[in-house]
């Protein structure tokens, strides 16, 4: 099972705001490595919950959630920053980048953080990362003045500049035009089978999802298909 | 070497806000030199005023206190003896004033010491008199207690020496019985004595109620005046290493010597207080309102982070922890700190230099103001730490934005 890269078992959450809800239902869900996974499922289904459940930036739950074979319930701020850091990219709805800075100044932000390289190794890598998603002749301008689509892969080169293991989206092309769109999902595909990353797409866009190695769908707080047991039978 | 990147997040901020920068900072450098203005105008009174009482009294004055008459007495023998309480005091001498000189002059607190002969002269010319206080004294030790040189107007106090039958007196005396320098003039004393003493210099304080009331004679010419003898002392004056612990020398004077010590601070309580009262006011003051530039920072940078509350999500989601947001918006503030407070010490120095130049009159002269290291430091101080304590709720407020709550939105 080592190569198991997210996990969770029996997951639980509520909200409690504005009534009390039971969002997410006894989850035992798991990604392996080097999987295309898609989320789908109605609006409230608790997926997007999931999501951020496994992202560690929520830690309002009760069972356990696993991160490269890590139990990562429970622990600290500083803890889960350095985790999300070194080990997850995000890539929202919404591109997020800082408008004062560059594109390559954003790109950078997560590695000057994580400290690993130098300022020079930073800058060349965040180069190499705009090259690939197109965007090497972008890289000095200010994040405000490029198109949605450009935007949205600067933010794509963000959440890859520290090499995660895991990618995990939002809605990543709930913005975006059919080309866009296509460019995002051939980016991800590439990621996946050359390098082996793992990406948990939470979507609408079903043609999106179609296209994954992996349709998880969720409805009413608990997964209805496409639960890992399911696919490991279908793989073997 | 490059910034760590904390650093450089906050100066990218403040850098693109280059106006927002600008106006925060002059909300602390506004508070800043009001603060510092103040309180150096408050501190140059005090010192003037001090000054002004150190021209006139000693740091501690010895002298002899009036006994009083015991209104009860009991002989032992079953007889009781009442009596009204009253000043027994036959004489206000101080015996072996050498040796007291001496032992004072001793302590190694004491800086200076000299012994006066006072007492009550009437001044006149034809049918005008004026009441006064003579003092005795060897004009050289009492001139270098006090500086009188400075104050003289006409004459000079070397006149004075050696000459029994010289004066030096106040210039509202001068004025009224429209004497000058080289005149003669007719004191008399309460013990019935009258002398024809000739002017020898003439003194201004400033002061209306010691410039109409004060002369200065030798120690022998007063002690004639009291119908006394060379060993007549009255008043012992000393000064002291530091005013400030005249407190501490007094109770140490008073275990060696049989007479009242009093310092400045008792006879001056009414200057004190006052000065003391202005200065809490000014403190408040001028506290206030730097606590108002403060509540300006908190202000203005908790609006940025409502602004910035995208960008603090996605800091938070890409790793950076809720120290690294403290220490982002906190360099900010810090930032905004320093340059408000420098730009504050500057506009204050430039104040005071402007308030020195003014010239308000004699005795006065320039306005009594000038820049203090002391308060100089404070200053910076307190617009530092007040800058860091307006950035640090706000900065915590951000250390705390839930991440998820802002994509979710």
């Amino acid at each position: 099972m080592n190569d198991i890269v997210l996990q969770t078992q029996n997951l639980n959450k509520f909200f409690h705001e504005p009534v009390e809800f039971h969002v997410l239902k006894d989850i035992n869900v798991s990604v392996h490595k080097g999987e295309f996974v898609s989320m789908i499922g109605k609006s409230g289904s608790g997926k997007s919950t999931l999501l951020y459940c496994l992202s560690t930036m929520d830690n309002d739950y009760s069972g356990e959630v696993h991160i490269l074979n890590e139990n990562v319930t429970g622990r600290k701020d500083k803890a889960m920053a350095a985790i999300r850091n070194k080990n997850i990219g995000f890539v929202f709805q919404f591109h997020y980048l800082l408008p004062e800075f560059t594109c390559l100044k954003n790109v950078m932000l997560p590695a000057l953080k994580l400290g690993k390289h130098t300022y020079e190794e930073i800058e060349d890598r965040a180069y190499k990362k705009l090259e690939i998603l197109g965007l090497k002749d972008q890289a000095l301008k200010q994040s405000i003045k490029l198109s949605g689509g450009q935007q949205q892969r600067v933010s794509i080169a963000r959440a890859l500049i520290n090499e995660p293991e895991i990618i995990l989206c939002d809605e990543p092309t709930g913005n975006l035009d059919t080309k866009n769109t296509d460019m995002v999902f051939d980016v991800f595909r590439q990621l996946v089978d050359e390098t082996n990353k793992t990406i948990l797409v939470v979507t609408h866009d079903t043609d999106f999802a179609a296209a994954s190695d992996r349709t998880i769908e969720m409805a009413d707080g608990r997964i209805v298909s496409g639960n890992s047991g399911l696919y490991m039978e279908a793989r073997a | 070497m490059r910034l760590p990147v904390n650093l450089d997040i906050a100066l990218t901020h403040i850098v693109t806000r280059k106006k927002q920068t600008l106006v925060t900072a002059l909300g602390i450098t506004i508070g800043v030199s009001i603060y510092l203005f103040m309180n150096s105008l408050s501190s140059g009174f005090s010192d003037f005023s001090r000054d002004n009482i150190f021209q006139n009294n000693a740091h501690i004055e010895i002298y002899k206190e009036d006994e009083m008459s015991q209104p009860l007495f009991d002989s032992g023998s079953g007889v009781v003896l009442i009596s009204n309480p009253q000043i027994t005091t036959s004489s206000k001498k101080l015996s072996n004033p050498e040796k007291l000189l001496h032992d004072i002059k001793a302590e190694p607190y004491i800086t200076n010491a000299i012994s006066l002969v006072e007492f009550s002269a009437v001044y006149r010319r034809g049918d005008t008199q004026i009441q006064g206080r003579g003092i005795g004294v060897d004009m050289l030790d009492y001139a270098d207690m006090f500086q009188t040189d400075e104050l003289m107007v006409a004459g000079s106090i070397q006149d004075l020496r050696d000459n029994l039958n010289g004066i030096i007196i106040g210039s509202g005396i001068a004025e009224k019985l429209s004497l000058t320098v080289g005149q003669n003039i007719t004191v008399s004393s309460t013990e019935g004595i009258y002398k024809v003493l000739r002017i020898v210099g003439i003194f201004s304080t400033g002061s209306t109620q010691m410039d109409e009331t004060r002369s200065y004679v030798n120690t022998t010419t007063a002690q004639q005046y009291l119908k006394e003898g060379p060993s007549y002392v009255t008043t012992i004056y000393a000064n002291t290493v530091d005013p400030d612990n005249s407190l501490q020398y007094i109770e140490e004077l008073a275990g060696i010597i049989p007479y009242a010590v009093e310092d400045w601070t008792v006879i001056n309580k009414d200057i004190i207080t006052q000065d003391e009262t202005r200065q809490l006011m000014m403190t408040a003051i001028s506290l206030a309102i730097l606590i108002m530039a403060g509540f300006g920072i908190y202000n203005i940078l908790s609006t940025t982070i409502s602004q910035k509350i995208d960008d603090i999500a996605i800091l938070k989601a890409t790793g950076f922890n809720g120290r690294d947001v403290i220490n982002i918006f906190l360099s900010e503030a810090l930032f905004f700190g320093l340059i408000g407070t420098a730009l504050g010490i500057l506009v204050g120095i430039c104040l005071i230099g402007i308030m020195k130049s003014i010239y308000i009159g004699q005795p006065v002269g320039n306005f009594p103001i000038s820049v203090e290291a002391d308060l100089v430091l404070l200053s910076t101080l307190l617009g530092l730490v007040l800058t860091l304590c307006a950035g640090y709720f706000p900065a915590r407020r951000a250390a705390d934005v839930d991440p998820v709550e802002i994509f979710r939105r």
